[in-house]
């Protein structure tokens, strides 16, 4: 008796379907996610565009009333600009040698695996609970008042997980190869970061600075509490209340009239094209390093 | 890696103490959190004539304070659960669109569109909330109201667009990003091996995912959703121009009612008095503990599996 040959069917018709529909499922998913995002992207340039002009760029709202046109946020991106520079000055050096603490000097030590363990704890602390322990901290116990620098202080909270964990996965990156050959020449290990490891990781670790400052350059939260909020030009970020673009929307939105409504709109705008600058600016940085491209 | 031991250098020591120093102000920083949000709330618990935990109403600012969590916490762990049902399908059909279905040269690219919804500040989501979604929910609501009024959730009498519902639509948007970015990255990592052997074993693309993608990627995915719901419950601006800001406990969620911990913070920061801020700075504590908690217990599913390395985000 011989074996009849295997006969490889047809995959069954309800087989076929289900896998038909999921696909169109998983399609359908992916329009689901984008419309929201095309639709913000579409009403803030249609809406902000009409008072994205100079008057907007460089007046401020002093000495304008609750239903006058004009008026601008130039004392508002101007307080973002000091803001998001201040806490990216103090969250920057304390994040990379955190950074730099646990990938080179930590190993398996208990302090190292607290503080990576709080560094993800960091990252899901809401923005507004920063804001409100720089208010109890810096405003309400040590009675410094409101200014850009608690805006700052806030800002910087927000910003060193981020930047820790993406210098140290860049770090981590770096071969190991590279340390050793600077060992076996004689040179310290301080050095041996300093000079080997960190230019190494250079260019990603700039990278991820740069969505750090991105993130925090959106939010309103801890500004609210913390610069409290003006309607005019305040250069001094250590003294006296300041503005801050996404405060600025959040207030003129507020405002029962079209006017405001508008500039609310212009400052979207500009907010989201300083937001997408930083993050292009990042992704570009990371795409011309990157040799290994794809998914 | 350990040190040369044969020479030390004079720069070693004040690097290593700068470094180790920085970790500890990490440290500090968590303390002083937790340390500064007690101490500024402590008078104004002392000072309410309610209690804190049970109490619905929020008046603070009163001669005689009264105000307590439970409004709001029900509203912000109802807001983030809606949040969550409505992100979590579309978030897991997005991140295996990505890892699976989309072509290869596009996969990178379609990313980063996902990723630019979290690229958009909130305030941006707060005032397209405001100006757009709500007047456009009218009709849609209206229509759940009518057919599928028997449902709690979708009862009352009238429906607005300022509503807890809006608020939840807008957070869904906002974690979709988070947890189909870290979906995505455990998608990809199932074993390559077993997605090939299901394949030659004759299965269709839908029926090995199912098998070898969805169960590899099932705990991975959890932590996700729960770090989604953690960044939702801590959302501030966008609701807080989107809830209606009554301190009701409804499950009503298509009515006038409602509020979050956090929305409440942003609007009652204002015009808050001392007792005022320190009643709202209890709240704080409060949202604080939760979102501990929450994405404690994530962190910890997504550090059980080291598989999972690359993907904790």
């Amino acid at each position: 008796m011989t074996m009849s040959p295997a006969v490889i069917t047809r995959v069954s018709f309800s087989r076929r379907l289900k896998d038909r529909v999921v696909l169109g499922l998983v399609w359908l998913a992916f329009a689901v996610a984008v419309v929201p995002l095309i639709s913000v992207l579409w009403l803030v340039i249609k809406n902000g565009i009409a008072r994205f002009d100079l008057e907007f760029l460089t007046h401020s709202m002093r000495n304008i009333g609750a239903r006058d046109a004009g008026g601008g946020a130039y004392h508002a991106i101007l307080g973002t600009l000091e803001q998001v520079g201040l806490a990216a000055l103090i969250s920057v050096p304390v994040g990379l040698l955190t950074a730099i603490y646990l990938v080179e000097y930590g190993q398996n030590r208990q302090l190292a695996r607290s503080i990576s363990f709080f560094v993800d704890v960091m990252t899901g602390i809401p923005s507004v609970v920063a804001g409100l322990f720089v208010l109890a901290f810096w405003v309400l116990v040590l009675g410094l008042g409101y200014s850009g620098f608690a805006g700052a202080l806030a800002l910087s909270i927000l910003m060193m997980p981020t930047v820790v964990r993406s210098a140290e996965e860049m770090l981590r990156l770096v071969p190991n190869d590279l340390r050793e050959a600077s060992y076996a020449l004689g040179v310290p290990k301080w050095k041996t970061i300093t000079k080997i490891v960190f230019p190494t990781a250079f260019t990603g670790i700039i990278t991820g600075v740069m969505l750090a400052i991105a993130r925090v350059a959106g939010e309103t939260a801890p500004l609210l509490l913390t610069v409290f909020s003006t309607d005019s030009i305040n250069e001094d970020p250590f003294n006296g209340p300041q503005m801050g673009l996404p405060l600025y929307v959040f207030d003129q939105a507020q405002r029962p009239n079209v006017t405001a409504v508008d500039r609310a709109w212009t400052g979207a705008l500009t907010l989201i094209l300083i937001v997408m600058l930083l993050n292009l600016v990042a992704r570009l940085i990371a795409w011309w390093r990157s040799p290994a491209k794809g998914r | 890696m350990r040190r040369p031991a044969f020479r030390r250098s004079r720069g070693e020591g004040p690097f290593r103490f700068a470094t180790t120093g920085a970790g500890v102000v990490v440290l500090a920083i968590m303390a002083a959190i937790a340390v500064f949000l007690i101490v500024k709330a402590i008078p104004a618990l002392q000072a309410n004539t309610s209690s804190f935990l049970a109490e619905k109403i929020w008046t603070p600012n009163a001669t005689e304070p009264k105000f307590g969590i439970a409004a709001l916490a029900f509203g912000t762990v109802i807001s983030s659960l809606l949040a969550l049902i409505m992100a979590l399908p579309v978030a897991i059909g997005v991140a295996l669109f990505i890892s699976h279905y989309a072509p290869r040269r596009l996969a990178g690219a379609l990313g980063y569109v996902i990723d630019l919804l979290a690229a958009v500040p909130s305030v941006v989501y707060g005032l397209w909330g405001v100006i757009f979604l709500i007047p456009f929910v009218q009709g849609p609501y209206t229509f759940l109201n009518d057919y599928f009024g028997w449902i709690p959730l979708f009862a009352g009498d009238a429906v607005y667009g300022k509503s807890i519902m809006t608020g939840s639509i807008v957070l869904a948007i906002m974690i979709l990003p988070i947890i189909a970015a870290i979906s995505r990255e455990v998608f990809l990592q199932a074993p390559r091996a077993l997605e090939e052997a299901s394949l030659a074993l004759g299965a269709t693309r839908w029926e090995m995912i199912r098998m070898s993608v969805l169960p590899f990627g099932r705990p991975g995915v959890i932590s996700a959703a729960m770090l989604g719901l953690g960044r939702a419950m801590g959302e501030t601006i966008a609701v807080a121009l989107i809830f209606p800001a009554t301190f009701d406990i409804t499950f009503k969620v298509l009515s006038n009612n409602g509020n979050s911990i956090a929305a409440n913070i942003a609007n009652g920061f204002g015009e808050a008095t001392p007792i005022g801020q320190g009643a709202l700075i209890a709240s704080g504590l409060v949202l604080f503990v939760i979102t501990l908690v929450v994405n404690t217990a994530a962190r910890l599913i997504i550090a059980r599996r080291k598989e999972y390395s690359r993907a904790a985000a």
